[in-house]
């Protein structure tokens, strides 16, 4: 379709001239991480059995951190107003910015994951599973991340705002996610969890534009 | 349901019903406190402690409900755009946060006798918790917003999203449990339901019922005066 | 203003809310294809508000904006097929360059013509800034790239406000003559603008001012409503 794809484009586009934004979140993903070791102490042991958790942790408050510039940029400078008046339905468009937003820090979390499980002797079995879960899980954050950011434009403090409204949303992400890798690290079958984490996967796809969508219509009201 | 949209004829009658209804409420809950906490039986497991249970109990039952009643004005407010829905919701969220809290903390104080600890994470105070942050987020975002009608609008839909996410949240959390914990304990439950525990209980959640109309009417007038005040400072002299 | 069965775009008792107060109301208004009208009236009177109501932006308070004899807000998406609304925001992106930044607009808009985007920049005169990242284009460049977007992606309802902000005195004569062109061709233009525009032709006022008299609740009114 040719504006999803033009949104698309641009995202990407703008994501790469103005860098700094994915990368932030992706150092901060390992900055959360490697302060675990440092806190709880650097045990193997206890690492590694709290490895799953960590690193979805990570992997979620690093999402939260990209959230409030899917629709604050367009808001600010006069695009929103413009967006909502799409000659194709909103909800795509909503779907084209999620799916932009994962591939720039979704994506990238998915990715260097396995490696921070690496630093905290996570299990090599559960690595797999790991990126089958992240790959599952991150583009449910960015689908439920885009109903948050779309309700706080306009507000003050936004950015908190829009993590303390997300996380709670994100628990059964956390929850399965982490059963996921958990499951595989002890040999046994992590079906049942990425399936799971699958149907939340299938039912944010439609949800969550939707809600997204008719905050934005609000927002620009 | 359109004959209670005016905000003055609302007024009026809440007026003449506030005391009738606070009356009840007072009366309802002072002889639930005092066939709980006095003229019941004790439980032969837990002791004098299982009492709590006659605020913990309601109090967990009310924070779903006030979040229920949060969603039903919500999609009243969006849906068929009743005037008074988004006061209601607004007027009813730190009620809910408030027998939330008050859920969280009686249960912290029944599981003290009991594992000896003052937190435990079972399921259901778990879930409890989720759903105080789901509360505080709804408050928050309510009022972050330089304009009250934006943040109504932006509330409702967040309570929205959120009523269809308690049963999910409350699923992981149930299959998180029995992932970390053995079938053996944590239902902070009364062991059985004797008739002598059963009226007290339904007692107590009526008079918090009827607790929380009264103070959600309170709530309703306050709003509504807030809002009258702020469209006096819009008109402008001469006018 | 003409017979309400010649108009393609009309509203018929508009009324707006914004905040705590009515800003105005019993608003009517009918155009038919090649009319202009300009909104006039004080600050606050309303101006911006109705050109975001024309545009579907939001929703009246009472009343209903139509076109072709169907409710705007039943069909979104096809009022946002034939409305451009250009607002005192551009819209345009610091790290697109000026042809990008049109050619995601155009394309967004399902025309992607590159052709008629070159020449909407040659109209506009930006073809030797087209290369050029928007944040070195100044406030005048960016308005006139922003107007250049009714021009790349043809549309037959034009919103206008306030869009001789900053264009010097050719910015304004290449929008003068879009506007007569676009009017030649059956176009409707509405504009708020508190600076004199060549419209191409004769055009209607609206003077927002008049809507507005009667409307606003005196505090003696809102007390008695409020039945304290």
């Amino acid at each position: 379709m040719k504006g999803f794809a033009a949104i698309i484009r641009r995202e990407l586009k703008l994501a790469m001239r103005q860098g700094s934004d994915a990368a932030i979140a992706l150092i901060f993903f390992v900055v959360v991480v490697a302060l675990f070791p440092l806190g709880v102490g650097p045990e193997p042991g206890v690492l590694e059995r709290i490895s799953g958790g960590v690193v979805w942790i990570g992997a979620l408050l690093a999402a939260m951190l990209s959230l409030d510039r899917l629709f604050q940029a367009d808001h600010e400078d006069g695009g929103l107003d413009l967006l909502v008046m799409a000659p194709w339905p909103l909800e795509v468009l909503v779907l084209a910015k999620c799916l932009a937003h994962w591939l720039v820090t979704g994506l990238p979390i998915m990715l260097i994951s396995p490696l921070l499980g690496l630093l905290l002797h996570m299990n090599t079995e559960a690595y797999f599973t790991l990126l089958a879960a992240m790959a599952l899980g991150t583009p449910v954050l960015s689908l439920i991340g885009a109903v948050g950011a779309a309700l706080v434009l306009g507000a003050r403090r936004a950015g908190v705002l829009v993590s303390l409204l997300v996380l709670p949303l994100t628990v059964p992400v956390l929850i399965f996610g982490v059963s996921a890798v958990e499951a595989a690290a002890i040999g046994q079958g992590a079906g049942p969890h990425l399936m799971l984490l699958g149907a939340l996967l299938l039912a944010a796809i439609p949800l969550c534009p939707w809600a997204a969508a008719a905050a934005l219509r609000q927002a620009v009201t | 349901m359109h004959w209670f949209a005016n905000p003055a004829r609302f007024m009026r009658i809440a007026e003449k019903l506030l005391p009738w209804v606070a009356g009840a409420a007072l009366l309802s809950i002072a002889i639930g406190l005092y066939q709980g906490l006095l003229a019941s039986p004790a439980d032969y497991q837990q002791g004098e402690t299982v009492r709590i249970m006659y605020v913990h109990v309601p109090s967990a039952w009310m924070a779903m409900f006030c979040y229920m009643t949060l969603a039903v004005a919500s999609a009243s407010f969006l849906i068929w755009k009743h005037p008074l829905a988004d006061v209601a919701a607004q007027a009813a969220a730190p009620i809910g946060a408030g027998f939330t809290a008050m859920a969280l903390i009686t249960g912290a104080l029944w599981g003290q006798p009991m594992w000896g600890t003052w937190w435990v994470w079972d399921a259901r105070l778990t879930s409890v918790l989720i759903l105080f942050f789901l509360y505080l987020g709804y408050i928050a975002l309510v009022n972050a917003f330089d304009e009250p009608e934006r943040g109504a609008r932006a509330g409702a839909i967040l309570a929205l999203v959120g009523v269809v996410n308690v049963p999910i949240i409350k699923f992981s959390v149930d299959w998180w449990n029995t992932l970390h914990q053995p079938a053996s304990l944590t239902r902070l439950d009364a062991p059985a339901i004797d008739p002598a525990m059963l009226s007290p209980l339904l007692l107590m959640a009526l008079g918090f019922q009827l607790y929380f109309v009264v103070v959600l009417i309170i709530r309703m007038r306050a709003i509504l005066t807030a809002r009258r005040i702020r469209a006096l400072h819009m008109v402008e002299p001469g006018e | 203003m003409d017979q309400a069965g010649s108009s393609i775009f009309r509203g018929d008792a508009v009324s707006c809310v914004r905040g705590a107060r009515r800003v105005f109301a019993g608003l009517d208004f009918a155009l038919r294809a090649g009319d202009a009208l300009v909104l006039i009236g004080p600050n606050g009177s309303g101006k911006s508000s109705l050109l975001r109501l024309m545009a579907g932006l939001s929703a009246p308070a009472s009343g209903t904006i139509l076109w072709g004899g169907v409710d705007i807000a039943a069909d979104r998406q096809g009022h946002g097929a034939r409305a451009h609304y250009v607002g005192h925001a551009t819209g345009v992106k610091p790290a697109l360059s000026a042809a990008e930044d049109l050619g995601f607009w155009s394309a967004f808009r399902l025309h992607g013509n590159p052709r008629a985007e070159s020449r909407a920049l040659e109209d506009f005169g930006l073809t030797d800034r087209a290369g050029f990242p928007v944040r070195f284009l100044s406030s005048g460049q960016k308005r006139r790239l922003a107007l250049a977007r009714l021009l790349a992606a043809p549309a037959p309802l034009w919103l206008l406000d306030e869009p001789t902000v900053g264009l010097d005195r050719e910015g304004q004569a290449a929008l003068e003559s879009a506007i007569a062109a676009h009017r030649e061709s059956g176009g409707i233009v509405v504009l708020a603008s508190h600076v004199d525009v060549a419209l191409g032709g004769s055009a209607d006022e609206l003077n927002l001012a008049d809507y507005r008299a009667a409307l606003v609740d005196s505090a003696g009114d809102i007390w008695s409503e409020f039945g304290a």
